[in-house]
């Protein structure tokens, strides 16, 4: 085989697997879809983070703006503290809900940002003041079993 | 008695120093290719034409079992999801698996077996026929003329290998999901792209094809440069190509899954 055939078809062979790399990043990864661009830090601390993850969705309006980047335990007080990297094109009043919900029933754990009407707006390094922990099923159904048990002697 | 106990014990060291020798022969061989890798690198038409032979060559039987894979991972995700009523994360299974486990390590243990095999064979017939010891009297280095192109195009060919292996098994995934049994086509991409992240999984298994390429083409031309110079030491050396680099993969496929995706 003569040389300019050798480079046609590896030439070739290097086109078709840089296509399926870009293929990959493209279509099957998040690489156009992810908001590589600016975000800002917020922090918010949590009672109980139940099954949260680090890189676990940050949405609000059911909108992914955001994900979490850290999570900590903080020895003082004894909660978990979270850090959010937050889309640097969406800002949030001072007085935005945080909570941690759950994407159906056996979906994964994300943090729920519902807003507020204060004028103010969060800025980088600000703790998020008011915040709901993670429903705990068994919890749930624990409250449920002894409410439950404590009725009929009540209707007496 | 006595004496045969005694031979099985001698027998036992020598294997096990033999082997430790070879090691450490293919360490410094290792060390010889880098050191001898400026012709190879300088004349890139040597390197070209060995790409040829382990990249394009491979091209079919990688491409056609990316298909299949993609299509069986499709079936099979399919099966097992709808029990849960989640099918459409048919998508996410079958891009996962591929791009961090699958695309990299079938196509390292096919490669390995279509090209692997092919340059141990064809540096130890070289060997065998004299070949290699004509250059030294001519005074040109084997290693450099040989052995180095042949590394360097198998360390460059396996991670578009196993990139192409994975895009297609990807596509085989969508056929049998979306197309043939009607998997939502919008929630089968969504799904993938909002689980996949592009550092975590898919730059996660270019490095980890990336590594297997590096093993396999240590493996192959260690074996065929260290083969016996007959007809029996070559299929031997060849033989051991396939085990040893298939066995070589999977560990260090292990090692390099629990540095990478541990805790997520």
């Amino acid at each position: 085989m003569n040389r300019a055939m050798l480079d046609l078809w590896v030439g070739f062979f290097v086109a078709i697997g840089l296509v399926a790399l870009g293929f990959l990043a493209m279509k099957v990864g998040n690489l156009s879809g992810a908001s590589s661009g600016e975000t800002y830090a917020l922090y918010a601390k949590f009672d109980n983070i139940g099954g949260l993850k680090p890189r676990g969705a940050v949405k609000s309006a059911g909108v992914v703006v955001g994900r979490v980047a850290d999570i900590k335990f903080d020895p003082e007080n004894y909660v978990a503290q979270v850090t959010m990297q937050i889309d640097a094109r969406y800002k949030f009043p001072r007085d935005t809900f945080a909570t941690i919900n759950t994407s159906g029933l056996l979906g994964e754990q994300y943090v729920g940002f519902e807003v507020g009407g204060d004028t103010e707006m969060l800025k980088t390094g600000d703790t998020i003041k008011k915040t709901q922990s993670a429903v705990v099923l068994e919890k749930l159904i624990s409250q449920f079993m002894f409410n439950k048990a404590a009725e009929p002697s009540a209707a007496k | 008695m006595l004496d045969s106990i005694l031979g099985s014990i001698r027998g036992l060291g020598r294997r096990v120093t033999d082997r430790i020798w070879r090691l450490g022969f293919a360490s410094r061989f290792f060390i010889a290719i880098f050191l001898h890798s400026g012709t190879a690198l300088r004349r890139f038409s040597l390197t070209i034409r060995e790409i040829y032979f382990t990249g394009v060559l491979s091209l079919i039987i990688i491409l056609v079992s990316g298909l299949f894979v993609g299509m069986v991972l499709g079936l099979q995700g399919y099966d097992t999801l709808q029990r849960y009523g989640s099918s459409e994360a048919l998508g996410i299974l079958v891009a996962l698996s591929l791009v961090r486990e699958l695309g990299p390590v079938v196509a390292a243990l096919l490669f390995a077996s279509r090209a692997g095999s092919a340059i141990t064979a064809e540096i130890g017939l070289m060997k065998a026929t004299e070949q290699l010891s004509a250059m030294e009297m001519m005074a040109v280095n084997p290693i450099a003329r040989v052995v180095a192109p042949r590394f360097w195009a198998g360390v460059i060919s396996m991670p578009l290998l196993a990139a192409l292996f994975s895009a297609l098994g990807v596509f085989g995934g969508y056929l049998v999901g979306v197309q043939l049994i009607g998997v939502d086509e919008g929630s089968f991409w969504s799904q993938m792209q909002a689980s996949v992240d592009f550092r975590q999984d898919i730059v996660n298994g270019v490095i980890k094809s990336f590594v297997f390429g590096v093993i396999v083409s240590w493996i192959a031309v260690f074996e065929g440069y260290d083969a016996d110079p007959t007809a029996e030491g070559v299929s031997g050396a060849t033989t051991r190509t396939v085990v040893t680099s298939s066995l070589a993969i999977l560990a260090a496929d292990f090692v390099l899954t629990a540095f990478m995706f541990r805790g997520i």
